[in-house]
């Protein structure tokens, strides 16, 4: 899973059937540290985040089993809204 | 599977109920040489990892979720294991340098 952070939103009238009242969301991946990385993606979403949030998001086959048993046609769909982030990249001693 | 560092974890109070009950920790992959290589990447926890522990991730979708007994969930990275000891031919943890470059 891939964080990111909820950027915008995609309104679409002509679509698969499938994604039918799924909400289609802009993502910008992020860094642990919050940086911005790599290019914004669109993706499903399947916990109701909004503008501005923290999210991880599921990439591949698997992102189309949020919305089981719908079948949706995705490829990338939120999965879990972040509420808090720790971070330390000290390396241990002993590994 | 790749290799990571553990380096930090996350909180989520709303999530995809398949996500629930596991720590959620965030994996630095790493180069042979330790070296830290492209973005952290979120993985749950199938094997009770910490923050500093090296770690053994794996990256596909039937694998993630078999090993934390999700069947068809929507998670695409676990931690399945934790790394006590890597040993490489000379120089193989040069990044850019493969394997077979080296004989």
């Amino acid at each position: 899973m891939y964080l990111g952070r909820v950027v915008g939103r995609v309104w679409s009238t002509v679509k698969n059937p499938g994604l039918e009242g799924k909400r289609l969301l802009v993502v910008q991946p992020l860094t642990p540290e919050l940086e911005d990385t790599g290019k914004p993606l669109v993706v499903t979403d399947s916990t109701g985040a909004g503008s501005g949030e923290i999210v991880y998001w599921v990439r591949g086959r698997e992102a189309s089993f949020a919305f089981l048993p719908e079948e949706v046609p995705s490829d990338t769909s939120i999965v879990a809204i972040v509420d808090e982030i720790h971070v330390n990249r000290k390396k241990r001693a002993d590994r | 599977m790749l290799i990571g560092r553990v380096i930090g974890d996350l909180t989520a109070t709303y999530k995809h109920p398949s996500q629930e009950g596991r720590k959620i920790l965030l994996v630095q992959p790493l180069n042979l040489d330790g070296t830290e290589r492209g973005v952290a990447v979120v993985a749950l926890d199938a094997v009770d990892a910490g923050i500093g522990d090296r770690v053994l991730v794996v990256t596909d979708g039937y694998a993630a979720f078999s090993a934390l007994g999700r069947d068809l969930s929507p998670i695409d990275m676990a931690v399945i294991g934790i790394v006590d000891r890597v040993d490489l031919v000379s120089d193989a943890g040069t990044p850019g340098v493969s394997p077979n470059q080296q004989r």
